[in-house]
């Protein structure tokens, strides 16, 4: 029954959604052993090896694996296929792009984007943007490959000490490589893993707009997202896009402001903990998913909230 | 160069769907159904590329029952040259979809596929990354740029909090993301040709494939509902509240 769950990171750091999919690994029922695939990423072996309920971390490092191409991953992960029942990865878009290619090389069908672990064998996921959830059974006797929403899992302590291996690598298919990369320069968290978000929409009418908002973020410590609306219309980038779309974030708390609450939206964000609603239009759909709505021209609002959080010393 | 584009007949994304009341799945009766929004953005890429002489011919793919004809057809409307259906259920699982993609792709022998990156019925995002699996080719996922030159494909592909360029060799497989452009909407002109346009049809078998699903399906359910809270007055008892009631802040 053992389990083989893919580290994400970025050969300086583990990302938290390690942490959380090692929580639903570990429900499968086996021990579960941590693959490190990097270039220069002992320190990030070292903080998978302190996760509670690793039984062992396996460190591949190597140069062909610095940006964890899916070629070069796949062909990792299918070497070492052989002892597990199961491959777990985060739902992130490492895990989307190389685990697919994993599932077809062992002929199994993949189960994407599981919220719960029903039974060793039995997952929940969303399907239709989260508008219906599946369960799903997978056929006895055959491999699980997994990918899970961070976000719906509780993260495993760092109060554990497992052993690193280091492992060689995998023959490289030599069919891509990477060229360069572009990352958006920000003092901010990141959207999929911050304790807050807010975000905008078409009301804000422009991107000079949205420095009210980052305003606010960063008063509290905030990731900025924003609609699909606000991405088409042009304000901001795509990467900042919640939704069905985009993507899927649960902070503790979620603050939309001049978002109407399309259900593509609403697919994004409505499991986060707490849900704030500022929209002038009171019969706006967000409004029924909110914890706390406030009927407000944002224009308004929001400088206005900004001061308060500051008199409160944000 | 030859590309084939996958293409899918989904629910309308306008649609708000229905669980059936059984648990059995989503009520599909008398629902609109388009082509699958990711694979719109697929085909319009692989005409961009045969309007700047980079594509030969534009092959567009469906697998799903008789009325799956309609979507192709919508797809050679915008542009694309042919159409093959492989008539099955609706329900194939993304590696069934896979296989026999394979071995449509081994049949034309194109040198790049562009799939949408994941349908918006049952958000598996697995199809294109299988199929470059089992063809043994290269893949850009998620891509918002896709270059053709020297033999190789330069994809630009969105990832967490920015872009990454890939270089792959050709054949390769490409899945789109939204940026990558906007589909046009097929003129009248062009829908009345693309009747005449051909369609092959095929079925799994012909490709050797199995489409049975691999996974029991063993109850579909709606979402746990969330309620809707209080309105507050002003930011101040927002704050507040955020503060005192909720700890959040």
């Amino acid at each position: 029954m053992a389990v083989l769950l893919i580290a994400e990171h970025d050969n300086t750091s583990l990302k938290d959604s390690t942490a959380k999919a090692l929580s639903a690994a570990a429900a499968l029922g086996g021990p579960v052993d941590i693959l490190v695939a990097g270039h220069n990423a002992k320190g990030v072996a070292a903080a998978a090896a302190k996760l509670a309920g690793a039984s062992k971390v396996l460190l591949a490092d190597d140069a062909q694996y610095a940006h964890q191409l899916a070629e070069t991953m796949a062909s990792l992960i299918v070497e070492l296929a052989g002892k597990y029942d199961s491959i777990v990865s985060p739902a992130s878009v490492s895990g989307k792009n190389f685990m697919p290619r994993v599932a077809a090389a062992l002929d199994v069908a993949q189960v994407s984007e599981v919220v719960s672990v029903d039974a060793a064998d039995t997952f929940t996921r969303p399907i239709y943007a989260g508008n219906a959830m599946q369960q799903v059974q997978v056929p006895a006797g055959s491999k699980k490959v997994l990918t899970v929403r961070a976000t719906a899992f509780k993260a495993a302590e760092a109060s554990g000490a497992a052993p690193i291996e280091t492992i060689g690598a995998a023959a490289n298919p030599g069919v891509s490589q990477f060229v360069r990369e572009e990352l958006s320069k920000s003092e901010r968290p990141e959207l999929a893993g911050a304790r807050v978000v807010v975000s905008g929409g078409r009301g804000m009418q422009s991107g000079e707009n949205f420095q009210m908002l980052e305003k606010v973020a960063d008063r509290l410590k905030a990731a900025v997202g924003a609609s699909r609306a606000a991405v088409d219309a042009g304000f901001v980038p795509n990467d900042y896009q919640v939704g069905q779309t985009g993507k899927v974030v649960a902070p503790e708390l979620y603050i939309a402001v001049g978002i109407s609450g399309a259900i593509q939206h609403l697919a994004g964000m409505k499991d986060s903990k707490v849900i704030v609603a500022i929209n002038k239009d009171e019969e706006a759909p967000i409004f029924q998913v909110a914890d706390y709505g406030l009927v407000a021209d944002l224009f308004k609002a929001v400088p206005e909230l900004d001061d308060e959080l500051k008199s409160k010393g944000y | 160069m030859k590309v084939l584009v996958p293409i899918k007949r989904v629910v309308d994304y306008n649609v708000k769907i229905r669980v059936k009341a059984d648990q059995s799945g989503v009520d599909l009766a008398n629902v609109k159904m388009s082509m699958n929004p990711f694979d719109e953005i697929g085909v319009e890429e692989a005409i961009r590329l045969k309007e700047k002489g980079v594509a030969t011919e534009v092959v567009a793919v469906s697998i799903g029952p008789k009325e799956t004809q309609e979507t192709i057809r919508t797809a050679l409307a915008m542009g694309a040259d042919r159409g093959i259906l492989v008539t099955a259920p609706a329900d194939v699982e993304p590696l069934s979809v896979a296989k026999i993609l394979a071995g449509i792709a081994k049949a034309e022998g194109p040198q790049l596929i562009i799939l949408g990156k994941q349908a918006i019925d049952d958000d598996c995002n697995q199809t294109g990354q299988m199929l470059a699996q089992l063809l043994g080719w290269a893949q850009g996922t998620f891509a918002s740029k896709v270059v053709i030159e020297g033999g190789k494909a330069e994809v630009t592909r969105e990832v967490d909090g920015g872009l990454q360029t890939v270089s792959l060799a050709l054949p390769a497989i490409v899945t789109t993301d939204l940026r990558l452009n906007e589909p046009r909407y097929a003129s009248l002109p062009n829908i009345m040709k693309a009747k005449k346009k051909p369609i092959d049809e095929k079925t799994p078998q012909d490709y050797g494939v199995d489409a049975a699903p691999r996974l029991k399906v063993l109850k579909v359910s709606e979402p746990a509902k969330r309620k809707g809270g209080v309105k507050v007055k002003t930011v101040q008892e927002l704050v507040e509240k955020l503060k005192n009631e909720a700890g959040v802040i």
